[in-house]
């Protein structure tokens, strides 16, 4: 482990009363360390932060869906298919990330570039169908937007 | 008819945000809180509870009764928390997220007067994982308001979650804030005893925090002046689905569904005809187009036969099938169950399965029984209110379009014959493609 990573886990933990509580900015700081996922060790260096387990650390990285536990990609693209994205054509919207990634939903392609996925209700309903791509909304997109989109982001490694 | 448009939550924006703390001190920003903080903690909750305001994320408990429930520090000598439900994830529900963008310092001031009311010195936001942009304008305001010596003696922790909507459920959240896996809590005990660490606490919404600043500024009475009866104030409606102008709408409660889809959201598109709407988050009771003057305040909706919820509004107009709507809708509550009671997380599955059976057109009379029956056994049966949602949402539907689920038993098919506007759902395949793949081998 970094000596960042674990002096960056033991600031959080002074913002709480019970070091527990660190585990979610924990995790979420291991997983942008390891490109986007947490693999085994990325487990072990938040336990051994934290003083759990990296069992506890597993129980909960698993439980929430931005955490993953395999690779994901080095740019993750994940479309809400929710009823209103889903009214404004967001499965159009998957489609076209299909086509120009060449990587199915639920998948991530074979250089690591990039991962396609859908997700539930993104809260952006009044401006759907909306797209996260790295956790950024992008509103409004439709199918047709999607060539420009994904050439935006070159090889995965987010806009030049 | 034109229908007055008094702002509150968004005042003073113009239309725009309020980002900066000089522009947002200059029109008057945290003199709410200096008048708070000469008050005694018991006027600011009378205040609150003269304004009438009633919790805005859905369960509509008036927020200084709540406030009030909380024991004084004398009695219960342990750490006061304040905990804000910022993890907004009910599908069609986007409010807290705008009040965020838009006016994050009337929101943080609304913080720091309830902590005041309740005595905390500790306040945790817990944002959901997924609103990035609304942290880092929290983080920057916070940040500002360090400097400008604004927190006083209390301590204000953004908390970030990852990707649960059962977190959104106040005991689920106290357990996630706590380090746990989301898991709703048995009550009582109530939070405001033995909360956030077995602590008094209490657990509002965004927006409600937001008015709270407002209520103080204008006072009680004046607040509650605004609305209807038992519905005091505006309410920041969320619209989206079939309809000309979806987003975020401030109205005071009591507006008619008409005005709201069609005068406020310019109605349905492409001259098609409206068929639902669904008026509080896709865990109420749908409408049908015959309750459209229904008006927009928690009586009414009750007395609809539904609830005005998170006030998020979706607007279904006839290209909608009815059975790809529960199948959707039900896909959504199956993944998010924690799986902590068995009639949730077993009955959450059920559904999904029986209305995609129904969908395929291989379901016979007695799957529509079934249906009904599976619902049953999951009202009232759970810790938290995550399986209902399903249930009530899903029997909604039957009860109001039966006509249509009984085509789909009758015909074989879809009566929509691939028209329909939900036609290609998709579930995130991540969660569901595998274990439906292996529930149908």
């Amino acid at each position: 482990m970094t000596p960042a990573l674990y002096d960056r886990i033991q600031d959080l933990r002074k913002r709480y009363p019970e070091r527990r509580s660190a585990i979610l900015p924990a995790l979420r700081l291991a997983q942008e360390e390891h490109a986007g996922w947490l693999p085994p060790e990325a487990l072990t260096e938040v336990a051994d932060a934290l003083d759990v387990t990296p069992a506890y650390c597993l129980s909960i990285a698993s439980f929430y869906d931005q955490f993953h536990l395999e690779p994901r990609g080095r740019t993750l693209v994940e479309v809400c298919t929710n009823v209103s994205c889903a009214l404004a054509g967001a499965q159009d919207v998957v489609d076209a990330f299909e086509r120009e990634l060449g990587v199915a939903p639920g998948s991530t392609s074979a250089d690591g570039a990039y991962g396609l996925g859908t997700v539930e209700c993104l809260g952006g309903c009044g401006w759907a169908p909306v797209v996260a791509i790295d956790n950024r909304h992008r509103l409004r997109v439709q199918a047709a937007d999607v060539p420009a989109i994904v050439q935006e982001l070159g090889d995965g490694d987010g806009p030049a | 008819m034109a229908t007055a448009r008094p702002e509150i939550v968004f005042a003073g924006t113009d239309g725009g945000a309020v980002l900066t703390l000089d522009e947002y001190r200059s029109a008057g920003g945290f003199g709410a809180l200096a008048k708070a903080r000469e008050m005694a903690p018991d006027e600011v909750i009378a205040e609150l509870e003269a304004s009438g305001l009633r919790g805005r994320g859905g369960a509509g408990f008036p927020t200084g009764r709540k406030w009030a429930f909380v024991p004084k520090p004398d009695q219960l000598p342990k750490p006061h928390y304040l905990v804000v439900n910022a993890d907004e994830s009910e599908p069609g529900t986007f409010k807290d997220r705008e009040i965020m963008l838009r006016v994050p310092f009337r929101f943080l001031e609304g913080c720091l007067i309830s902590a005041h009311a309740i005595q905390a010195k500790t306040v945790f936001v817990y944002i959901r994982g997924e609103y990035e942009r609304e942290f880092e304008i929290l983080r920057d305001s916070l940040e500002a308001m360090r400097k400008a010596k604004l927190l006083g003696k209390v301590t204000l922790v953004l908390h970030r979650g990852a990707g649960a909507y059962i977190c959104g459920e106040e005991t689920a959240l106290l357990e996630s804030l706590e380090g746990g896996r989301g898991l709703p809590r048995t009550k009582p005990p109530f939070p405001a005893v033995a909360g956030l660490y077995a602590a008094p606490t209490a657990v509002n919404n965004v927006e409600s925090i937001a008015t709270a600043t407002k209520v103080l500024e204008l006072g009680g009475a004046e607040y509650a002046k605004l609305g209807v009866e038992n519905s005091s104030g505006t309410r920041v409606f969320s619209l989206s689905g079939d309809v000309v102008n979806p987003g975020n709408y401030e109205l005071p409660h009591g507006i008619s569904l008409r005005e709201l889809v069609y005068d406020v959201g310019g109605g349905v598109p492409n001259g098609r005809a409206l068929k639902a709407v669904i008026p509080g988050g896709s865990s109420t009771p749908i409408l049908t187009a015959e309750d459209i003057d229904t008006r927009m305040d928690f009586d009414s909706l009750v007395a609809a036969g539904s609830s005005i919820g998170s006030a998020g509004v979706i607007v279904l107009d006839d290209r909608c099938c009815m059975v790809q709507l529960g199948v959707r809708v039900s896909q959504f509550y199956e993944h998010e169950s924690c799986g902590k009671c068995t009639p949730c997380r077993v009955g959450t599955r059920w559904l999904t399965q029986i209305l995609q059976k129904i969908e395929n057109g291989d379901a016979g009379q007695a799957d529509l029984d079934l249906l009904l029956s599976v619902c049953d056994r999951i009202l009232g049966k759970c810790l938290c209110p995550l399986g209902d949602s399903d249930a009530i949402a899903v029997a909604s539907y039957v009860a109001r379009f039966r006509d249509e689920f009984q085509q789909h038993v009758d015909l074989g098919r879809c009566p929509f014959e691939g028209e329909s506007s939900l036609e290609r759902i998709l579930a995130p395949t991540e969660m569901h493609a595998r274990h439906h793949e292996a529930a149908h081998a």
